[in-house]
């Protein structure tokens, strides 16, 4: 075979990648880099360099015993949600907690669901008085500062909400889709959401993203709790919850294998 | 004044992880490594002491760095440990002289039986609080002693040192063969089976009963004082905390008073229960245990039920049988059905501890029909901590004679909701979790920063403790009870699988 040349305007390193993958799914065993190497005319270091990020992002997969690479399961599963709901809690329980310590409110993580907010992880606020666990409800995504954010990063959910018709909750929830992708590109700006009063009165939230592998987001972590506690005397949210509630979803994404966030 | 922390180290079964707290007890940063688990013969754990200390060194500074703090900001380390799991090492090497054996080890087996029939078993019983299992580390030891050619003779001339994990931390933190400490605290020392309860001190009968030369053995110091400085990984800090783990987070979870409980999910799990001033002993298959003893103050005891596999089920079902390829999933694939099918895990692999105390035992997996799938397995897998739970938590009651009305938690399953759900639901009671779910860490630095000042006393403490979670019981009460049946004929099926002559075959 000859060596991949990349076509003007291509990124030689992605088409090479794409070469490998099928290689790997032509073959009927698992190979060694050697193989790929010669199979592909690529240098040795640059097979294994290309096929080392693959295996980090799971598309390939190593024979522990033989070293040999095979194809790798999440390209199986390419279709479905990437990070495990579970396991999204899991890997996010030790910073969910100090975020509820130091704000003083209480915590959920959620991600996307059929257009829903799902609440995969909730701790309560730290005042020890009874509080119901509401992991596995669900929140509408363009009233609450989780489902925002999560909005501002999926395309895809963002327009299915808008050509729905957003329910009005209170007098300030966004339910246009002028308003609301104002919002969602705000949110895209700077980083992190809020919301206030728009699904229930005396009610407000601050949330950010949190990024898996690559930086892809894939769900978010915010706090909520009264207004005049979330929110300074000029209405907007407190720059110091901002800055707790940022730093708690750059440590999950970190955790997780967002290398930039 | 430039903010202080208190660091952690946790060495656990499966990992070590460096946690570092801040004043409110607030986890700021954490790094965590994984070690090898070597299971060269069926029933034998050894862990390489050598990598754990290399990971030790790889752990703390990645902690640091990460909260971007440096050592002189640290007032004091703690240490947590996995307990029980045996060294020996040589004193003017540093080298272990055996691969380390772990707790869940049952090598020991058949010497095991034969200690029990042996003159003086039962005063070793009584003075240490433990039955005599393949669990702790005096018969492991003696396995050592008994299995290395001249290592009792090195021992006696005292070139060779035992300790468990926090031990050989402490010694190599401290300069290992350059004037390492060779110390141990109470808690750690509670689970040889050779330290008397009352007196706190190597007991001499003990000793000569597992024939262990005393020269081998760590000086027992309490839990919570400066034991020395670190001249290695963190050169400068006092160390000056050591706790067995689960104590660790039974301090952590501020259990300070009488009749305080915690269960910690990890590899196992491990209920303790705050006795106070007093030791109590079991008529239930409970443990007594040293709880933690404050530098010169009283030693607070505990009772202690100890389950031997929970997390390392969820392991073995992703490791061994590859069905899930991380751990939270179990709870994913639980979800794909409604219920356990029929089907029931009970996971004797070690034999079954407390409160049954069966080291013959081994697992089974029973109700198998065609309609079981993965789903039901996954579903048994988490039932089988649930229903554990429940085993020592009736023991529990019917030592102290009072009903536990809440449990408090901690440990990695923690994050699996459908679990701390059906505890609750087997308990009948609700189950709380803290805003701080490495409680074992937690309690180590709790400890080292009351004995260097950091923090002034347990009443401060306690009031960081802040509910993070709590789950209520949902399930029907018939249910309840024809579950419990089901799983007790389960456990019942799992006794005397281990036959005497293959006992026999590993001494
Ligand atoms: N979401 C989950 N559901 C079920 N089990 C889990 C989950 N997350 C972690 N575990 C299990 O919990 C264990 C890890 O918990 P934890 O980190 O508290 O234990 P550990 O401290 O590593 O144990 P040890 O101290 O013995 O090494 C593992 O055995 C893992 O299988
Ligand atoms: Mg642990």
């Amino acid at each position: 075979m000859a060596s991949i040349r990349p076509m003007p305007g291509q990124v030689q390193s992605i088409a090479r990648a794409a070469a490998i993958l099928r290689l790997l799914a032509s073959s009927s065993g698992r190979l060694g880099i050697g193989e790929i190497a010669r199979s592909l005319d690529l240098p040795k270091g640059t097979a294994h360099g290309i096929v080392r990020t693959l295996q980090d992002v799971g598309f390939v997969e190593q024979d522990k015993t033989s070293g040999k690479y095979q194809l790798g399961a999440a390209l199986l599963h390419l279709g479905t949600s990437y990070l495990d709901v579970n396991e999204l809690r899991s890997r996010s329980i030790n910073w969910a907690d100090p975020l509820a310590a130091r704000s003083g409110e209480a915590v959920r993580i959620g991600t996307l669901l059929d257009g829903k907010v799902l609440v995969v992880h909730h701790v309560f606020r730290p005042d020890d008085t009874l509080q119901t666990l509401d992991v596995g409800s669900l929140l509408p995504p363009h009233a609450t500062a989780l489902g925002k954010v999560l909005l501002a990063y999926d395309v895809g959910a963002a327009n299915s909400v808008m050509q729905g018709e957003p329910e009005p909750y209170t007098r300030r929830t966004l339910v246009t889709a002028r308003t609301l992708t104002r919002a969602l590109t705000e949110i895209r700006d700077n980083g992190w959401g809020a919301e206030i009063e728009e699904m229930t009165l005396g009610e407000a939230g601050i949330a950010a993203p949190i990024r898996g592998y690559g930086g892809l987001v894939v769900g978010a972590i915010g706090l909520s709790g009264p207004v005049d506690r979330v929110c300074d005397g000029h209405g907007h949210p407190r720059p110091t919850l901002v800055a707790y509630v940022r730093d708690a979803a750059r440590a999950v994404s970190r955790d997780l294998g967002a290398a930039r966030w | 004044m430039t903010d202080s922390y208190v660091v952690s180290i946790d060495q656990g079964t499966t990992s070590t992880r460096c946690i570092v707290f801040d004043r409110r007890g607030n986890l700021v940063s954490v790094a965590q490594r994984e070690h090898q688990q070597h299971f060269p013969r069926p029933g034998w754990v050894e862990h390489d002491a050598l990598e754990i200390w290399r990971n030790v060194g790889k752990v703390v500074p990645r902690a640091l760095a990460q909260a971007g703090v440096t050592a002189d900001q640290i007032a004091a380390i703690g240490i947590a440990n996995q307990r029980e799991s045996t060294v020996v090492w040589d004193r003017r090497t540093g080298v272990p002289v055996a691969p380390a054996i772990i707790w869940q080890d049952t090598r020991t087996d058949a010497l095991v039986e034969t200690l029990a029939r042996a003159p003086g078993a039962e005063d070793v019983r009584q003075r240490c609080g433990l039955p005599l299992a393949t669990y702790f580390s005096g018969p492991k030891l003696r396995w050592l002693l008994d299995h290395s050619p001249g290592l009792y003779e090195r021992a006696e001339r005292g070139e060779v040192l035992f300790g468990t994990m926090e031990s050989w931390l402490i010694w190599n933190l401290t300069g290992g063969p350059d004037g390492g400490l060779h110390l141990t605290d109470v808690t750690n020392a509670s689970r040889t089976m050779l330290m008397d309860l009352r007196t706190l001190g190597w007991h001499p009968d003990s000793l000569a009963f597992f024939g262990i030369p005393a020269a081998m053995l760590p000086e027992i110091r309490s839990s919570s004082e400066v034991y020395g400085t670190a001249t290695a990984v963190l050169p400068g800090v006092r160390i000056a905390a050591a706790l067995g783990d689960q104590q660790a987070a039974l301090f952590g979870q501020t259990c300070f008073a009488p009749g305080d409980a915690k269960c910690t999910y990890g590899t196992g799990s491990f209920l303790l229960l705050n006795t106070g001033a007093e030791p109590v002993h079991s008529r239930h298959g409970l443990l007594t245990t040293v709880g933690y003893q404050i530098g010169g103050e009283p030693a607070v005891y505990a009772l202690e039920g100890s389950i031997a596999i929970t997390g390392s089920l969820v392991q073995w079902f992703r490791d061994r049988l590859d069905l899930i390829s991380t751990a939270p999933e179990i709870e994913t694939l639980a979800r794909t059905v409604e219920d356990n099918g029929g089907c029931y895990i009970v996971p004797a692999f070690s034999g079954l501890f407390a409160p049954h105390w069966r080291s013959e035992a081994r697992g089974v997996i029973v109700g198998l029909t065609s309609y079981i799938t993965k789903g039901h397995l996954a579903r048994a897998v988490l039932e089988a901590t649930g229903w554990q739970t429940r085993e020592v938590v009736d023991a529990m009651n019917a030592d102290s004679g009072l009903d536990l009305t809440a449990l408090r938690v901690d440990g990695g399953m923690t994050a699996n909701n459908l679990l701390m759900q059906f505890v609750a639901d087997v308990l009948a009671v609700p189950v709380v979790r803290p805003m701080v779910a490495e409680t074992v860490s937690l309690g180590a630095a709790y400890a080292a920063g009351l004995a260097v000042g950091y923090w002034p006393d347990l009443e401060g403490l306690r009031s960081n403790w802040h509910l993070a979670a709590r789950w209520v019981p949902e399930m029907d009460d018939a249910v309840r009870a024809e579950e419990r049946e089901n799983w007790q004929r389960a456990v019942e099926r799992t006794f005397g699988w281990i036959k005497p002559e293959a006992r026999a075959a590993n001494e």
